[in-house]
């Protein structure tokens, strides 16, 4: 078996082009990820910038109202540029600079990732280009500007579905183009190895804290952590230190969009099965003869026909539950939380407290239930809105 | 000796690419006929894939196309079983690994092998990972086309030591399409290729006209011509034929 695999899936399935390139990046990686001066310069950056640890914060008003387990919130929303896709931005602009890189490129789906991308090139003096689906442009304009106001160029991607796997696929075509003074900042748990590996060890920043928070709180490990899944970097990284435990439950959040019984959703473990797409062997929506399904959310972020390769592993041996959330049932959970706590969740992150909403009132007082809050939800107002039949201008 | 080595005992190879059922599955079986009467001594009949990430704006368009057509792997099948009634001229499938992974590994390549395929490029996928389809490929005879790109430097010879049919050389960085000029230093790398193997070394990515087609089959065994077929498609659609007839005429003619 081929490098990174988590049980049959991960590997690198890209064209000969990128193979130097990418082993390039995994010996950088090996060796930085050893080095006492990158992991000083990274964690002063978390500290520094980001404003980590975030907060882990009980919300009483929803555990309240839901009348059952305890609810902690991980506040990953209060990072710079509102999102946790900032802690793997920037633990891989820093090793790009590191490798001599002068120029980052990024896809993105909601935008956040891109946002952060663009931060990150506009702190460390990189040249950075952005690729995004034009339907997402249009969904996340504010977004869009923001990126072009740290200095990015956003490329509206018109290919396929104009979404977020059309974005990866042309980042990649782009980085093909262009190797030597450029890195891919791949956004999510996915793609060639070693990005599944590098992804989830910037992100596991988020396990690492929440356990050390929890501990000091309740004296003990939560029963279930929450978190929504796209490519899943979010949630690999608030699984990641609780792996081990096998007391905890971890559950990842999908997107049903409409439904699962219709097209028009993005539940990889629900509809997909196991093919091999974007670098990767994992599982995928997709048609009888492997033709990548055009998935939906309403959720720009989650809007991806796969899902990343620990992921797939960790649904194989039955250590994590994969859960689908309509784009309805996130909607009540984004409107339901910004009411009950005054926290605004990201439309992603508001699978994971509907899914909480669901099983918290079935659970003993006692038991404790953590979401990671992945991002804040100011740039999904005028979705929800549109939703509910309001037209608001920005 | 397999069907695709024959291919280069003639001279220089020049090896069209279409995708299949672009603008229709019939015209796609007609352009076979046509263009080996026209001097294409091997055809890539490219599999359509909802998302080809190797390919530029050109092959995309016409992987739509072709899908939007309705065309799936088994009536292309089925259009390969019509066309080995009446030519023997080498053919390879060119697709991604999901089409064929998707499909059921030995079921597409052991259908393909029957129907008469010799060979299978994957762009996706590298040396590194070629053990997910090469067992099944040598057990059904299929040659599993190996590539490599302007950036493969010290892999090549490790690439070519164990590559069967013809190396596929990139000639360019980038997706497919076509160039108005190719700086790559092919030379060295089919160079590279020779020493470790001799094996057939076909040029791709960004030739359409016969000054390069020329000037890269003076450095190699053939010349792969894509994008600028399938744009003569994109523009005739049901029309295409005599048109591409022309053309690989043309190129043909440049290289001999």
């Amino acid at each position: 078996m081929s490098k990174g695999r988590f049980g049959v899936h991960g590997g690198q399935y890209i064209p000969e082009t990128l193979m130097n390139a990418i082993i390039e990046l995994e010996e950088a990686y090996n060796h930085y990820k050893n080095d006492a001066q990158f992991q000083k310069e990274l964690s002063d950056l978390f500290q520094n910038y980001t404003g980590r640890p975030s907060l882990l914060y009980y919300a009483q008003h929803l555990t309240q109202q839901l009348g059952g387990a305890k609810i902690y919130l991980k506040r990953e929303d209060l990072n710079h540029t509102g999102a946790h896709k900032i802690n793997n931005v920037l633990g891989q602009t820093l090793l790009a600079k590191k490798m001599g890189k002068t120029r980052v490129i990024a896809e993105t789906g909601a935008g956040q990732h891109g946002v952060a991308t663009a931060t990150a090139a506009a702190l460390m003096g990189m040249e950075c280009e952005i690729f995004m689906g034009k339907e997402d442009t249009e969904r996340q304009a504010l977004n869009v500007y923001k990126m072009r106001l740290l200095g990015a160029k956003v490329h509206s991607v018109t290919s396929g579905t104009a979404t977020l796997k059309d974005a990866v696929s042309e980042t990649m075509r782009e980085w093909t183009n262009r190797i030597d003074d450029t890195h891919y900042v791949l956004g999510s748990v996915m793609g060639p190895h070693p990005f599944p590996t590098i992804v989830r060890d910037f992100q596991a920043v988020i396990s690492k804290e929440m356990k050390q928070q929890i501990l000091e709180k309740e004296g003990r490990l939560p029963d279930v952590v929450l978190a929504c899944v796209g490519g899943g970097s979010n949630a690999i990284g608030a699984f990641y230190h609780f792996i081990e435990d096998t007391s905890v439950k971890l559950i990842g959040c999908e997107a049903a969009g409409r439904g699962v019984n219709t097209a028009e959703t993005a539940a990889t473990i629900a509809t997909g099965r196991l093919g091999i797409f974007h670098g990767m062997k994992s599982y995928f929506c997709q048609d009888d003869y492997g033709q990548i399904a055009p998935v939906y959310s309403i959720s720009a972020g989650l809007d991806y026909p796969g899902i990343g390769p620990e992921h797939a592993w960790l649904y194989d041996t039955g250590r994590a539950e994969y859960v689908p959330i309509t784009d309805e049932q996130a909607v009540e959970a984004f409107e339901y939380l910004s009411r009950v706590e005054g926290i605004i969740p990201a439309l992603e992150s508001a699978h994971a407290v509907a899914h909480a909403m669901k099983i918290a009132p079935n659970m003993d007082k006692d038991k404790i239930i953590i979401i990671n809050i992945s991002g804040r939800g100011d740039k999904d107002c005028v979705s929800v809105a549109k939703y509910r039949g309001e037209n608001i201008n920005e | 000796m397999s069907n695709i080595k024959k291919a280069f005992e003639k001279g220089k190879a020049f090896i069209p690419f279409i995708t299949c059922g672009d603008p229709s599955i019939e015209v796609t079986e007609q352009l076979v006929y046509t263009m080996e009467k026209a001097g294409a001594d091997l055809i890539e009949l490219g599999i359509p894939f909802s998302d080809p990430t190797a390919e530029g704006p050109v092959i995309q368009a016409a992987n739509l196309r072709a899908l939007t057509n309705g065309v799936t792997t088994d009536k292309i099948f089925d259009m390969v079983e019509k066309i080995r009634q009446n030519t023997n001229i080498p053919l390879v499938f060119m697709t991604y690994a999901n089409v064929v992974f998707s499909y059921g590994s030995e079921k597409f390549i052991s259908k393909a092998s029957q129907l008469g395929i010799d060979g299978l490029i994957l762009p996706d996928l590298p040396f590194e990972e070629k053990l997910e389809f090469l067992p099944l490929c040598k057990q059904y005879n299929i040659d599993l086309i190996s590539l490599i790109a302007p950036t493969s430097h010290k892999r090549i010879s490790m690439i070519a030591k164990q590559a069967d049919g013809f190396i596929y050389c990139v000639s360019s960085m980038g997706v497919t399409g076509v160039r108005s000029e190719i700086t790559t230093d092919v030379s060295a790398m089919i160079e590279l290729v020779k020493k470790a193997q001799n094996i057939p070394c076909a040029v791709g990515f960004g030739i359409s006209t016969p000054e390069q087609a020329k000037q890269m089959a003076n450095k190699a065994d053939g010349i792969i011509v894509g994008s600028a077929i399938v744009k003569i498609c994109e523009k005739y659609g049901e029309n295409c034929i005599p048109y591409i007839e022309d053309y690989v005429k043309q190129m043909k003619q440049a290289i001999l």
